[in-house]
């Protein structure tokens, strides 16, 4: 045992050190896990607490004495949660749509053709990232009211459904494909528009996936801008429908709890499912924009 | 001939109507609105410069963009700094990696509004913090972290810092991984230690990527709002106002279009600014352009 320890200490430092900086890395990787989730935990503890248990006793406790599901049931009485949920995927699918649609269009010439004011179009476009919205949302408010555009999905969606990003990204993916490509299948009769749709599209389908998490992100949890152009509460998406809760019953906090969950539920769900695409799709973007 | 020439054009208009209508036309309206006197209601007058005058002289307006730089101060090198270890750190291979990246990343799917309930609960006089806080011994009272002027400001800041960590973490991750491991080998044959390689390779190698976080993350912290509306409403007494809520309540709240334009503006320039100091700082440093 001695010998052998003496014949090949590196080894056994080496996994030793090896094995504390694995169990550290654990001990670190637990503790934030803690601290990104810890607020959530108390949400799902406090929804879970019946009437009878005071939520605010101290010290703070996080394991209901009595496990309940009525404050979900009582709230689902009153927040129209399906409502709000198809609001939520009407204005985020057509947004991401659209997006994609007339990012990939002007993004297709200004990769792959050469023509009068290219550059100046092009930079143009990648101006408007400058241009905070805050700014432009008073215009477009005044705008909207003026084209009936208030409560109504088009309102919602319209402003964002081309931005200088999406048009940079995919035209960075249009970029690297070889020109022989658009050639070839020129020679073959295919206009530029079958080009485009039959050839490129497919090609850069790793790009779009990044677009759409992207403008999914951002459109799911807009807040802002809905709150400004919508007032009719049938028209409320699950952020504004979340925040109208809280304020209605600030007395009871079960209920503001389970209503906070039930409306991170279908977004959490559609993350779990591909969570491998999120994270991804990022870090595409990362490179590329 | 002629359609060929045309062909790039067309599938550059609906991006370009979109961008036209919802960017350019509002940002010159927004310009010139700031320039008037316009409550919805009359018609709007022109009167020059008068709001930028009033706007220097609105103790509320400085007041709101101390806030915004405070906020800016505190949040923009937590975000830019804080990512890098949290990349380093789940871009190891050990198992069950892939759960602890998407628990970080939940915070970024997850609206403002809920992160915003949650975090009240953190907050509250009888919360978690507070609890911990008596524990440790730290403080003998607890403290009202979102009711108290001294304190609100900060306590949204934490929720935005924890919001982003797994934004930028993954945008870290993209840039760690386009590293390749030999850099790493070669250091570690010379003798070189953990720090060293993090300070020598990592932190030099992603340079880039610091550049994009740093941009990103301090336009973001900018235009911070949502976060404000949803936890104090700007309160108590104005000490977490920063611009874009200020902003927000002159155009919405007290339909001072004009004045809020002329805000507005000033939030473009300085958005403007901001950008271009990061890239002539981070671009020396990282060697860039």
């Amino acid at each position: 045992m001695a010998l052998t320890s003496v014949n090949n200490p590196k080894s056994l430092s080496t996994r030793l050190i090896g094995v504390t900086k694995k169990i550290l890395t654990y001990i670190l990787l637990i503790l934030l896990t803690l601290f990104m989730l810890g607020p959530f935990l108390w949400l799902v503890s406090t929804a879970l607490k019946s009437g009878g248990e005071n939520i605010f006793q101290y010290p703070p406790k996080l394991i209901p004495e009595q496990l309940t599901f009525t404050n979900f049931v009582k709230v689902m009485e009153t927040f129209p949660f399906w409502r709000y949920l198809f609001n939520s995927v009407v204005v985020t699918v057509f947004t991401v749509f659209f997006n994609v649609l007339f990012c990939s269009l002007a993004a297709y010439p200004l990769a792959r053709m050469n023509f009068k004011g290219k550059n100046v179009i092009f930079i143009l476009i990648l101006s408007t990232m400058m241009i905070p919205f805050q700014l432009l949302m008073i215009p477009i408010y005044i705008m909207s009211l003026n084209l009936g555009l208030s409560n109504t999905y088009a309102g919602m969606i319209l402003p964002h459904i081309t931005t200088a990003f999406g048009v940079f990204l995919m035209r960075q993916a249009f970029t690297v494909i070889p020109k022989e490509l658009d050639e070839s299948a020129r020679m073959d009769g295919a206009n530029s528009f079958q080009i485009w749709l039959r050839i490129l599209m497919p090609l850069v389908k790793p790009s779009i996936v990044t677009l759409i998490i992207f403008t999914f992100i951002t459109a799911w949890g807009d807040f802002l801008w809905p709150l400004i152009i919508v007032s009719d509460q049938d028209m409320f998406t699950l952020p504004l429908g979340l925040n109208m809760l809280s304020g209605t019953f600030t007395s009871d906090w079960r209920l503001i709890a389970a209503g906070a969950l039930i409306s991170m539920a279908p977004i959490i769900i559609f993350f779990l499912i591909l969570q491998r695409h999120f994270i991804s799709g990022v870090m595409r973007g990362a490179v590329k924009g | 001939m002629n359609r060929q020439k045309l062909t790039p054009y067309l599938f550059l208009i609906p991006g370009s109507i979109i961008l036209g209508a919802f960017i350019f036309y509002p940002m010159m309206r927004a310009i010139w609105l700031s320039l008037t006197e316009y409550n919805m209601i009359q018609d709007a007058e022109f009167i020059g410069l008068d709001n930028y005058e009033t706007l220097f002289q609105d103790d509320l307006f400085w007041q709101t963009l101390m806030n915004t730089f405070i906020y800016l101060i505190g949040v923009v090198p937590a975000l830019v700094i804080v990512p890098i270890f949290l990349a380093v750190l789940v871009n190891q291979k050990v198992k069950g990696i892939g759960f602890f990246r998407s628990a970080f990343f939940v915070p970024v799917v997850t609206s403002l509004v809920v992160a915003g309930i949650a975090w009240d609960w953190v907050y509250k006089e009888h919360g978690l913090l507070n609890y911990a806080l008596e524990l440790a011994g730290i403080i003998s009272e607890p403290i009202g972290w979102l009711t108290s002027t001294s304190t609100a400001l900060f306590a949204v800041m934490v929720v935005t810092i924890w919001k982003g960590l797994g934004y930028y973490m993954v945008i870290y991750l993209a840039g760690l991984q386009s590293i390749h491991s030999d850099l790493y080998e070669a250091a570690r044959i010379d003798g070189a230690n953990w720090w060293q390689q993090i300070t020598r390779i990592t932190i030099p190698m992603l340079m880039p990527f610091i550049l994009l976080v740093s941009i990103m993350s301090s336009i973001s912290a900018m235009k911070v709002f949502e976060e404000i509306y949803v936890m104090t409403g700007g309160g108590p007494l104005h000490s977490s106002e920063t611009l874009v809520f200020f902003i927000y309540n002159e155009a919405f709240a007290n339909l001072n279009m004009g004045y809020a334009s002329a805000a507005g503006v000033i939030l473009f320039l300085l958005t403007l600014i901001l950008s271009i100091i990061n890239i002539k700082f981070m671009g020396k440093k990282g060697n860039l352009t």
